[in-house]
């Protein structure tokens, strides 16, 4: 058993009710206990869907279990058939299903309903929200691609868009935005999928020449089975951030068999604004500023290349929620210097940010609840999200214009430059002081939280003067400074802390 | 599935037509769900969920924006080495435990809440209470109930943790004297402030209500006690009352000036106040209710309004919409009608009114987009979906989560059905037009 507080993921029948409810053609006849019919309010509320998600539940009770749940099942497969016409009939088992080992695939072989029918095994207890929605979405495409015949005459520059699904992370724009990019590439794009995809959609993925992975989660184990069947090949990079993006578009170019374009050429001039404004001098006081990344393993590792190559940040801490993508992400976190966080346990994710001390938070939902906490300035990157980050606005994180979503949206929860001058320089204001949060966001209420001291309390004293000293360090980097000094003196054996020793760890680390 | 069960049990009144039963897709939540509210009235109770990573989901996905506070529940997800036995569920829930209390030193009741997967595989969650409490008593005490959606609908978790509250306090040493009066059901804090201040007008003392803020309040019921209901959902702790020798004050239930007025006069009565000083003590609240309802009812008087089934209110909003403010009923869905606690209710309404118990969901919207109503009582699993189709919906779950019992509450309420009335007929540009 597993205490939790939060999750970051659903249990695996959301992720695919996410694959039914973004298709077409699709319904899912989930075996559940009454009551699991909350998952629909992701879709209606968060999502701010304007039907029901295609799923029927079986919403058994307790005094079904006397009887014969399996039947309850078979009758609900029939009416939903009967009642929706589906192209493709999906069928599983919620957590509590599982239990009754009911085996809603044997069941629906049973049934003479005239749709294929896809049958998912979805372990609950131990697998989660991507993967159920990954395992689903390949076995949709094994059930409809899995005969296809490949045609002789492939056009090069055709391809199919894998991974997009509803309830994630900005894909209704991410779809526009890239498919508006290839196409100006001169690409032909073929199926998007699941996405707006029915299954006789599904059926003519292996009509186009190769497939772009936007979404790995959701569609590696898709793509190499594409690859392994059909020699399709495919390309992971994940366009987000101006880097990401031209090294994508150049992979695609590739892959299609179109030359390279020269340098200066691309679609970046006149679309990325986020190189300008990162260049001119009102962002210069953001070089270096500590930043804590963490989300779904595509996300936060495209977010620390763009923190660190593209907008001059340091990254102190990068982590995912997604074991199945560690080896990725610890990679990613050695290029910076520091160890990768893998938990899906949000208390260890709060322990890191403590310990990392950031300026700035980019992460989900949750980050955005320990952030406002900690009163570190937070922007949202990744889901689990709510409801306002499905905004109504165009809203890409992927390409040219996502990257200058990104931009705004990461500096504006931070201070400005004019204000964290005057901060410093004058520290006793009485209406503008370190209480005070940025002036163009909400007046904060809270507390500031004090710095826990890094090590043990009678290993090290502070003078009152020292104290006093610290105290006139800005509030979001004074938690570094006090934790620089403490094992700078920690380290030359210093004690008490003084004045003296504050600026003499402040010069041995420098900023 | 599909074929109405046969209406077998309680004879419907008179007054309404015979109760459609249906078995099909039930579009409710479970309840587990209650814990939102219940964990911030019982201030010093924490709830863990033994049950799996949906049960963790739901609690999130409806708790929304407010769990990320600290919130004082959690879910003790069960893994797979669970069910394969390679664990001992007893030792690993004891483990979470320690790590919780550990964390929550405040925490002065732990509530054991079971789900669908603790009870499809048995676990005994009341002998895991016994055994903690014998461990943790007197510093924290642990019960146990159940909030699974197979057995228990939304509210109905309330009940069965209001029962298990019942049930606890009998097995603790007695406070001197026993409540003269019981008030069940859980009230916003400001309405149990209301409710107080106007029993002790009555000069009725020694009221208690369920839940208080403190689970670990005292709570004496003897056969000296009368208990009164103030939700609908509440068989359960109405027999746990029983057991202890309580009696039932009947009434219908404090929605709007009529049902507060005759719920606040059941009470009276039943202690003995007499008329004229009851109605010099309600007389000023009274009457503002009624200026307050005043405002609203032209937007809902004539209307037609569909209730689907959440949570065992709907008899009575049904009754306040028809008695108070002139709406007519079409149908009221109730996931369970304990018909001897909405009697009173059904007997203000109509003949006629179609009553549904269950659910089959999809014939259900066929009903109701046969019927065409004015305005469509439903969760949020159904609201977007019915507005997008042009119709004008009230999303249920608010009056769970709202004060809108007592008189003072009673425009609130009647504003609740309001206003997505008053919102269609502002972006409709209605109100542009009769400008004009
Ligand atoms: S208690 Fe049952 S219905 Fe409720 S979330 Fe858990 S499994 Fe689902
Ligand atoms: S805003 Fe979020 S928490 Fe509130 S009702 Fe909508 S979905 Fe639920």
């Amino acid at each position: 058993m597993k205490l939790s507080m939060w999750t970051y993921e659903g249990p695996p029948h959301v992720g695919a009710m996410r694959i039914a409810a973004s298709m077409k053609g699709v319904h899912y006849v989930l075996h559940a206990p009454q009551g699991d019919t909350y998952a629909d309010l992701l879709f209606t509320m968060i999502e701010r869907r304007a039907s029901r998600p295609p799923v029927t539940y079986t919403t058994f009770q307790a005094r079904d279990l006397s009887g014969s749940t399996a039947d309850i099942f078979k009758a609900a497969c029939r009416d939903a058939v009967a009642r929706f016409e589906p192209e493709a009939l999906l069928v599983g088992a919620s957590c509590t299903a599982e239990l009754l080992q009911d085996d809603p695939g044997g069941l629906a072989r049973t049934l003479d309903v005239n749709v294929p029918v896809v049958p998912l095994e979805l372990p609950s207890y131990q697998k989660k929200e991507n993967w159920g929605a990954s395992e689903t979405f390949y076995r949709l495409v094994r059930a409809f691609a899995g005969s296809a015949t490949r045609p002789a005459e492939i056009p090069a520059n055709s391809c199919n868009i894998l991974g997009p699904t509803s309830l994630g992370f900005r894909c209704r724009d991410d779809v526009t935005e890239i498919v508006r990019l290839l196409t100006e590439e001169g690409l032909d794009v073929r199926v998007v999928a699941p996405l707006g995809a029915s299954p006789a959609d599904l059926a003519r993925l292996p009509d186009a020449a190769f497939n772009i992975v936007l979404y790995p989660e959701l569609a590696d184990v898709t793509a190499r089975w594409l690859k392994k069947t059909y020699g399709m090949p495919y390309v992971s990079t994940v366009p987000i951030g101006i880097g990401a993006t031209q090294d994508f578009l150049a992979e695609v170019r590739a892959l299609a068999g179109l030359a390279p374009r020269e340098a200066g050429q691309d679609q970046a001039s006149g679309r990325d604004r986020l190189t300008w404004y990162a260049r001119s001098v009102d962002s210069n006081y953001l070089t270096n500023k500590r930043v804590f990344i963490f989300g779904d393993a595509t996300h936060a590792i495209a977010a620390a290349r763009i923190a660190s190559e593209e907008l001059g940040f340091r990254v102190c801490g990068l982590g995912t929620y997604m074991r199945e993508f560690a080896r990725e992400i610890r990679e990613a976190a050695q290029a910076y210097g520091i160890e990768a966080l893998v938990s899906d346990d949000h208390l260890d994710v709060e322990a890191a940010i403590i310990a990392a001390r950031p300026e700035l938070v980019l992460g989900t939902q949750m980050e955005r609840h320990i952030a406002k906490r900690l009163r570190v300035p937070c922007a949202v990157i990744s889901a689990p999200v709510h409801v306002q980050d499905f905004p109504a606005r165009y809203s890409p994180q992927m390409g040219f214009e996502g990257a200058n979503v990104i931009f705004d949206s990461w500096v504006h929860p931070l201070m400005m430059g004019l204000e964290e001058h005057l901060l410093q320089m004058f520290r006793d204001d009485f209406e503008f002081n370190d209480g005070a949060a940025a002036s163009h966001l909400y007046p904060h209420a809270a507390e500031i939280i004090e710095d826990a001291p890094a090590l043990a309390a009678e290993t090290l004293v502070w003078t009152s003067d020292a104290e006093k000293e610290l105290k006139k360090v800005p509030f979001f980097v004074r938690g570094k400074a006090r934790r620089n000094t403490e094992l700078f003196a920690a380290s030359k054996g210093i004690r008490p802390i003084t004045v003296e020793t504050l600026y003499d760890a402040k010069a041995h680390f420098a900023r | 599935m599909n074929q109405p069960l046969p209406t077998s049990c309680a004879t419907p009144p008179a007054a309404t037509a015979a109760t459609i039963r249906q078995r099909g897709q039930h579009e409710v939540f479970c309840g587990l769900t209650s814990i939102i509210w219940l964990h911030r009235k019982v201030q010093d109770a924490f709830f863990l969920v033994v049950g799996s990573r949906t049960c963790a989901h739901l609690m999130q996905s409806a708790a929304g924006v407010m769990i990320f506070s600290e919130p004082r529940f959690a879910t003790a997800i069960m893994e797979e080495r669970d069910l394969a036995g390679m664990a001992d569920m007893h030792d690993e829930l004891d483990q979470v435990v320690a790590r919780l209390l550990e964390r929550r030193p405040d925490i002065r009741m732990l509530v054991l809440v079971g789900s669908c997967p603790s009870e499809v595989i048995k676990l005994d969650l009341n002998r895991a209470a016994g055994r903690l409490n014998a461990h943790y008593a007197p510093r924290h005490r642990v019960i146990a109930y159940s909030g699974s959606g197979i057995e228990t609908t939304f509210t109905q978790g309330e009940d069965n943790f209001l029962a298990a509250l019942v049930q606890d306090q009998a097995t603790r040493p007695a406070k001197s004297g026993a409540a003269r009066l019981v008030v069940a059901g859980c009230l916003a804090d400001v309405v149990e402030d209301q409710f107080s201040r106007l029993f002790s007008a009555f000069g009725l003392s020694d009221v208690v209500f369920l839940p208080g803020r403190h689970a670990t309040d005292g709570l004496t019921i003897d056969s000296n006690t009368r208990y009164v209901l103030a939700q609908p959902y509440l068989g359960a702790t109405a027999a746990a009352l029983e057991s202890r020798g309580a009696t039932r004050i009947d009434a219908i239930f404090p929605l709007g000036t009529e049902g507060t007025t005759a719920w606040l006069w059941a009470i009276a009565s039943a202690f003995g106040i007499d008329r004229a000083r009851f109605d010099g003590i309600v007389d000023q609240p009274r009457r503002r209710a009624e200026q307050a309802i005043s405002h609203y009812r032209p937007w809902i008087d004539g209307k037609r309004v569909f209730l689907f089934p959440d949570s065992q209110m709907e008899p009575s909003l049904a009754r306040y919409l028809h008695q108070e403010l002139g709406a007519e009923i079409v149908e009221i869905g109730s996931p369970y009608l304990h018909r001897e606690h909405v009697a009173g209710e059904l007997a203000l309404l109509p003949p006629g009114v179609a009553i549904s118990e269950g659910q089959d969901v999809d014939i259900q919207i066929d009903r109701c987009r046969q019927a065409n109503p004015d305005l469509i009582v439903c969760g949020l699993g159904l609201a977007n979906p019915f507005e997008a189709e042009g119709r004008i919906t009230k999303w249920s779950i608010e009056f769970a989560f709202t004060p809108i019992q007592g008189y003072e509450q009673a425009g609130d309420l009647a504003e609740l059905f309001a206003r997505p009335l008053m919102r269609n007929s502002i972006l409709t540009g209605r109100n542009r037009e009769a400008a004009q």
